[in-house]
């Protein structure tokens, strides 16, 4: 993976106290799947984002677990419900052990 | 006399030469399928495993996939659990599998009571036309299943 790795997270700003509000998030990943075949007649290693964890004021909300069926640049959408004001913490982690993180604001009225 | 000869000694070459075909059959099929494809039986097991063998019911989960699918390499796919999303009463996991993918396993979502509506949607690639299948799981350890077939014009799983 040459590309640094980029992170587009859609949270609303502002919502009510009890609202559904939609998460939207998009991360560029070549999503390797281990089944490709290269030149040499062997496959290109595997190397895919396995989990997805979003954290709301540090608790966890919702997790993910990601095989590779999962399309390159994985796009999730999901929902929480928006009961204080605080931050929203992201993090993708990868085959290889990295983590990917990005955060977000939300203010609950 | 020689009649009845002829004929158990055929009928021994038979079994031998039955016996052979078969052997070379199953040893051919290993090959053309090998290790790394799902069927709909290894996507059954791999399913059975994430919910531990314990039965399914239908209804309350739905799941949202296009019915031909022009790209394998990018399938919508949507799947949503009717529930109070309380914290007595709430969707713990939604496991999604295919059958006909090199490896079974896709995705599981994890939810919280936090979440408020038990949906989520992401892409997933298809090597071909095949099922994928859906179990969610609720924080009382009922099981429900739904399974959606998807034609796929380009398989997705890069040769």
């Amino acid at each position: 993976m040459a590309n640094k790795i980029k992170i587009r997270v859609r949270v609303p700003k502002t919502a009510k106290k009890g609202q559904l509000i939609e998460i939207k998030t998009l991360i560029s990943h070549n999503m390797e799947s281990g089944q490709r075949k290269n030149k040499k007649g062997g496959k290109h290693p595997r190397k895919i984002v396995n989990k997805f964890v979003c954290k709301y004021n540090g608790k966890e909300v919702f997790v993910s677990d990601w095989h590779p069926a999962i399309s390159a640049n994985p796009y999730l959408a999901f929902f929480i419900r928006a009961e204080e004001s605080g931050k929203l913490e992201f993090s993708w982690t990868d085959d290889d052990g990295s983590v990917y993180t990005k955060t977000a604001s939300i203010q609950v009225n | 006399m020689t009649k009845r000869v002829i004929e158990r000694t055929l009928s021994r070459r038979d079994a031998i030469a039955a016996l052979g075909a078969g052997v070379l059959a199953v040893a051919g099929a290993r090959l053309i399928i090998g290790p790394a494809q799902a069927s709909p039986d290894s996507a059954e097991a791999f399913m059975s495993k994430l919910i531990g063998g314990r039965a399914t019911k239908g209804g309350k989960i739905t799941l949202k996939l296009p019915p031909i699918a022009e790209n394998g390499n990018t399938v919508p796919l949507t799947v949503s659990v009717d529930s109070p999303m309380t914290a007595s009463n709430y969707v713990k996991t939604v496991h999604v599998v295919a059958d006909g993918n090199p490896n079974p396993e896709v995705a599981s979502f994890h939810f919280t009571p936090a979440s408020g509506k038990a949906q989520a949607t992401t892409r997933i690639r298809m090597a071909k036309t095949q099922n994928i299948i859906a179990v969610a799981e609720m924080s009382d350890g009922s099981l429900y299943r739904t399974a959606r077939n998807v034609k796929v014009t380009i398989g997705g799983c890069g040769g």
